[in-house]
């Protein structure tokens, strides 16, 4: 027990490993066994993780980083076994451990053939994403970074639709081209902190320390490398034309793992690296320009390219980009409010958008297609799947009282104190996000039902309510009451923002307490809405 | 009347070599005496990887008794006993003892299962073995002659088949012609310098003037030979022939073995004899490392036998190799401690690749074309397995051994600020991918067209899982082979 609690995170990185080991001594003809022995693995691999709901805001209130677990790997190099979790990754782990079993139990029915490989693969895929949130060395995490893929190709390139192949290797091209840039500016960081200090490290923590020094050139020329790995993955406008084929080929559980926790790690890759690591280069105004930029063409391309859609999956791919969008204005708004509303909002697109991905899997399952225009007026024949859907809908469209309503809300108010201008286009999101999906809702639940094979539609059947009931809760929780997401998010934005916008708080010496959960009063340095308006220019931060 | 000439300690720092000669003479003679009927065969293997064992032991008893002690240069001079050269001779024997495991099966199914076979095979360890220790230009060129002589025989092993006859003649013609423009090279030096020691050649290169014509056809010549050896661009064209035509068992060792005994002369040189010249070879060895990636990873897209990709697969780990002793012509020693873990990396994932390759081998079907593997998953879950983690290796993603061989290169090229090299090579790192995940997309995706039972044999499992774990190892818990590879450089940045 003692090890239990002294390793938690490495425990819960590592029981999924363990469950694939011992699912591979499972006969793969026994296929039942196979398919309890995944769901059973994936639920312990969840229950693990819960202690660290309890422990999380007790252990070690006034460290930054908490559970750290330090061991020297390879010192030749200086990389470390080096793992700690914040408020932003927690809140990444227990979305990644709760998707991650929905996704199986979802695919309980829908995957027949090679059942042990399939689960065998999310085990593994498992273990990648919780090392990536967990990892506080630069190596490990590119380690971790990297076995994602192999997993995630095979999910997509094997139990896929029609054009799989084509869609998992354009997947991998793509992440991992981004990825070995990023290896380089790792490695440019890594020499850089060596000359300044003498000491070889991949340690996230030594580098944050030094990282005001770095000339601003270097500064810059590493934030490209690290932004086309995170942009790709995230995937930011101009790179995202891979999310579209990788989720429409992708299984149901595959897509609710790409869409709920693997875009999630671009934007935390610009969370935890680039704008701690490259503060000067993250606020240098050319780059938040392009930045925001991109970030808004975004919202709007998405929500645009999202209401043409006939296939609802690939609908709601593309709204993924615009959602993503959103997450990363708030980034590059680099205001409190901004961050946490980004992060926010990265959780809530993982419900929303992963209960949405279930969704659409539960009606593929039984008409084998996605087609929008060969559904219609199912509310009649399946009233449950309505109603969830709808609730589901209006999380994603930002209903008041839902989830997306806290994260886009706290965004735009981010944005607002930036740059007013930045909030009036993503508002503009906003609108389109709310047309596409009532249209959709309105064409495939609403009007009659005629077409014969929509009329014998089973509705949902107790496992399938138990998959979505959970992210409905998530839902309503944050969407009544965040106060305790953004308690949890309140160090870890704050000291980013410090670190990457150090003039944004009060005048050093005078600290003053900073609050960013909603309605508690905007920071003492935010600009007046009023003044702005006035003035009708946007107000200079530095 | 010998020990007037050399001492006692000159003979022990040999004795691995010397095992090696009395076991494969042994073989020839045992092959003809004793072991004439077909079923009796095996033992010449049996044979032969004794000897490589207990050369191997005799090395590392070596290794032990040298450690922590300066290089001891034997013969005066001509021989360095340093960990860089015990090193790269015990990772030839452990190729070269690999490589029989692998064979016996497949010599059956061939039936060309003769003595010979062990015995060249050890004849060539041995050339390769003097090659990663020669300082002298005598025995390194001897050495040379030694492996290459042996490697054309063995390409031509399949004595009924004229695919094999063609590749050993391609090879043995464009090989010869190497050969002399290496001689050439050397011969330049030695009018330069009036030794044949790479000692003092060096001292001799350093008093020539800046821009010095002559030492500079002698470099250009003396490196257009060993390119050849090591299959770069635009020395590279005998590559796919040679490696299609040859037995697989064969095109396994040359893709591995040689390309460590190459390396090892072109680094001795490179760095020691030639470092004067160390600004001029770089500008060259610069424009060969771009067009061998370049043309390795495209060529390899297209190719649909097997052998002949991995023919071009080695060209393009040969470009990664020279980018890292690109980064070493710098006299960073990240950059040669790259190549030397590239070395043993590749030897691994690639005879690993290999043995996979071989089982496909059956009695009707030749098993070399990239359909053959087509639904491998289905048919032996356990080989897909090993052969998905071989390729994730040769691609170098983590956590296998490859990506700390391409990390490594990496980490030597932004060391001494070859950006633009090192972006070029994570480029290539993508389109390596695509193509070895073809091979991914067969083995998974497809359906099987036969269900003839794979070609299996305790010595290819036994090959199968040191190469596994050697390969996941190296991945995985890298840090004693790194420690080992920096000690192993320091000979040549004193």
């Amino acid at each position: 027990m003692q090890f239990f609690h002294d390793h938690i995170l490495t425990v819960i990185l590592f029981t999924p490993l363990l469950g694939m080991f011992i699912l591979l001594f499972i006969p793969g003809e026994n296929k039942s066994a196979v398919r309890w022995w995944g769901n059973i693995a994936m639920f312990v691999s969840f229950l693990v993780s819960v202690p660290l709901v309890f422990r999380f805001t007790s252990e070690a209130p006034d460290q930054q980083f908490k559970f750290i677990e330090q061991y020297n790997w390879i010192p030749s190099i200086g990389a470390q076994y080096h793992l700690g979790i914040d408020g932003f990754s927690f809140l990444l782990i227990m979305l990644t451990t709760v998707l991650g079993y929905l996704a199986v139990l979802s695919s309980w029915s829908s995957i027949r053939e090679r059942a042990k490989e399939y689960y065998a693969m999310f085990l593994l895929l498992q273990v990648g994403m919780l090392g990536v949130f967990m990892s506080l060395d630069f190596f490990l995490f590119y380690v971790f970074w990297e076995v994602m893929l192999v997993p995630m190709y095979f999910i997509i390139g094997v139990w896929g639709g029609p054009r799989k192949l084509y869609a998992a290797i354009k997947f991998f091209l793509y992440t991992l081209a981004g990825s070995v840039l990023m290896l380089l500016g790792i490695l440019t960081l890594y020499f850089r902190y060596h000359t300044d200090t003498g000491v070889y490290t991949f340690n996230y923590l030594d580098l944050m320390k030094h990282a005001h020094s770095w000339p601003l050139t270097m500064q810059i020329w590493v934030f490209i490398a690290f932004a086309i790995g995170f942009a790709i993955k995230v995937p930011m406008f101009p790179f995202h034309t891979w999310l579209p084929d990788a989720h429409v080929e992708a299984p149901t559980a595959g897509s609710v793992i790409l869409a709920g926790v693997l875009l999630k790690m671009g934007t935390y890759g610009f969370i935890r690296f680039s704008l701690p690591l490259l503060p000067q280069a993250s606020a240098d105004p050319t780059v938040v320009k392009w930045m925001v930029y991109l970030s808004i063409v975004a919202i709007i391309y998405g929500a645009l390219v999202s209401m043409m859609q006939k296939d609802m999956k690939k609908l709601i791919a593309y709204s993924s980009v615009s959602h993503l969008g959103f997450c990363t204005l708030g980034i590059f708004a680099l205001n409190p409010h901004g961050l946490s509303g980004s992060i926010i909002q990265q959780i809530n697109h993982g419900i929303s958008t992963g209960a949405l991905f279930l969704i659409v899997g539960l009606i593929y399952e039984r008409r084998h297609t996605r087609e929008i225009k060969e559904l219609g007026g199912l509310s009649n024949v399946m009233p449950v799947y309505a109603t969830l859907f709808m609730i589901v809908m209006l999380s994603s469209i930002g209903l008041p009282l839902l989830n997306g309503f806290i994260g886009e809300f706290t965004i735009l108010q981010g944005a607002f104190e930036a740059n007013w201008h930045w909030a009036a286009w993503a508002v503009a999101g906003i609108v389109l996000g709310a047309a596409y999906m009532l249209w959709l809702y309105q064409r495939t639940m609403f009007g009659k039902c005629e077409n014969p094979k929509n009329q014998v539609l089973k509705d949902l059947n107790l496992r399938e309510i138990m998959t979505l009931a959970p992210l409905i809760v998530c839902a309503f929780w944050i969407g009544l009451y965040p106060k305790p997401f953004f308690k949890v998010l309140e160090k870890p934005v704050n000291a980013i923002v410090t670190q990457v916008n150090p003039n944004f708080f009060a005048p050093p010496g005078q600290p003053k307490p900073m609050a960013i959960s909603l309605g508690e009063g905007a920071p003492q340095k935010s600009a007046e809405p009023l003044e702005i308006l006035q003035m009708g220019v946007p107000k200079e931060k530095h | 009347m010998w020990a007037t000439f050399f001492t006692k300690s000159d003979y022990v720092a040999i004795v691995p070599e010397i095992l090696l000669v009395i076991f494969g003479l042994a073989i020839l003679v045992l092959d003809f005496a004793l072991f004439r009927d077909k079923r009796d065969k095996f033992w010449n293997a049996i044979f032969a990887l004794a000897g490589v064992g207990f050369a191997a032991w005799q090395l590392l008893r070596l290794w032990g008794a040298r450690a922590g002690q300066p290089a001891y240069s034997g013969f005066e001079h001509r021989l360095a006993v340093d960990g860089f050269s015990m090193f790269l001779q015990l990772l030839i024997l452990a190729a070269t003892g690999l490589v029989i495991l692998v064979s016996m099966r497949y010599l059956d199914i061939e039936e060309v299962h003769l003595g010979e076979y062990y015995a060249l095979l050890l004849f060539a360890a041995i050339g390769m073995m003097f090659m990663a220790a020669g300082t002298d230009l005598i025995v390194l060129f001897i050495a040379l002659e030694l492996m290459a002589l042996c490697e054309y025989i063995l390409t031509g092993f399949l004595r009924g088949s004229r695919r094999s006859n063609e590749a050993a003649m391609k090879f043995f013609l464009l090989g010869a012609f190497s050969s002399g423009l290496l001689l050439y090279g050397m011969s330049l030096l030695y009018g330069i310098s009036g030794s044949t020691k790479i000692g003092v050649i060096t001292m001799a290169l350093e008093n020539r003037p800046a821009g010095d014509p002559l030492s500079w056809v002698a470099m250009v010549t003396l490196l257009a030979g060993l390119l050849f050896k090591v299959a770069a661009v635009p020395f590279h064209q005998w590559t796919p022939d040679a490696y299609e035509g040859a037995p697989t068992s064969i095109t396994a060792f040359i893709s591995v073995a040689p390309k460590v005994a190459s390396f090892a002369i072109l680094v001795r040189l490179m760095l020691g004899g030639l470092r004067p010249m160390h600004v001029e070879w770089q500008v060259l060895l610069v424009g060969v490392a771009i067009a061998t990636m370049t043309v390795g990873n495209l060529a390899a897209i297209t190719q649909t036998n097997i052998k002949r990709f991995f023919g071009y697969s080695t060209i393009s780990h040969v470009g990664y190799l020279l980018l890292g002793l690109i980064a070493a012509a710098d006299g960073n020693s990240d950059g040669l401690t790259a190549v030397v873990i590239y070395l043993l990396v590749y030897a691994f994932m690639n005879l690993g690749a290999f043995a996979i390759i071989i089982l496909m081998r059956r009695k009707n079907m030749v098993g070399d074309d990239l359909d053959d593997l087509s639904g491998l998953m289905a048919r032996a879950p356990g080989c897909a397995v090993l052969m998905l983690i071989f390729l994730l290796s040769l691609a170098g993603i983590p956590p296998t051994a490859g990506f700390i061989g391409k990390y490594y290169i990496f980490l030597s090229l932004i060391e001494t600020g070859h950006y633009y090299l090192a972006v070029l090579g994570v480029a290539y790192a993508v389109v390596a991918l695509y193509y070895y995940f073809r091979i991914v997309v067969v083995m998974f995706m497809k359906k099987a067209p036969d269900s003839e039972p794979l070609a299996t044999s305790p010595g290819l499992a036994l090959a199968l899982g040191v190469t596994v774990v050697m390969t996941l190892a190296v991945g995985i818990y890298p840090q004693p082979f790194i420690v080992m590879a920096q000690e192993a450089v320091r000979p040549f940045f004193m």
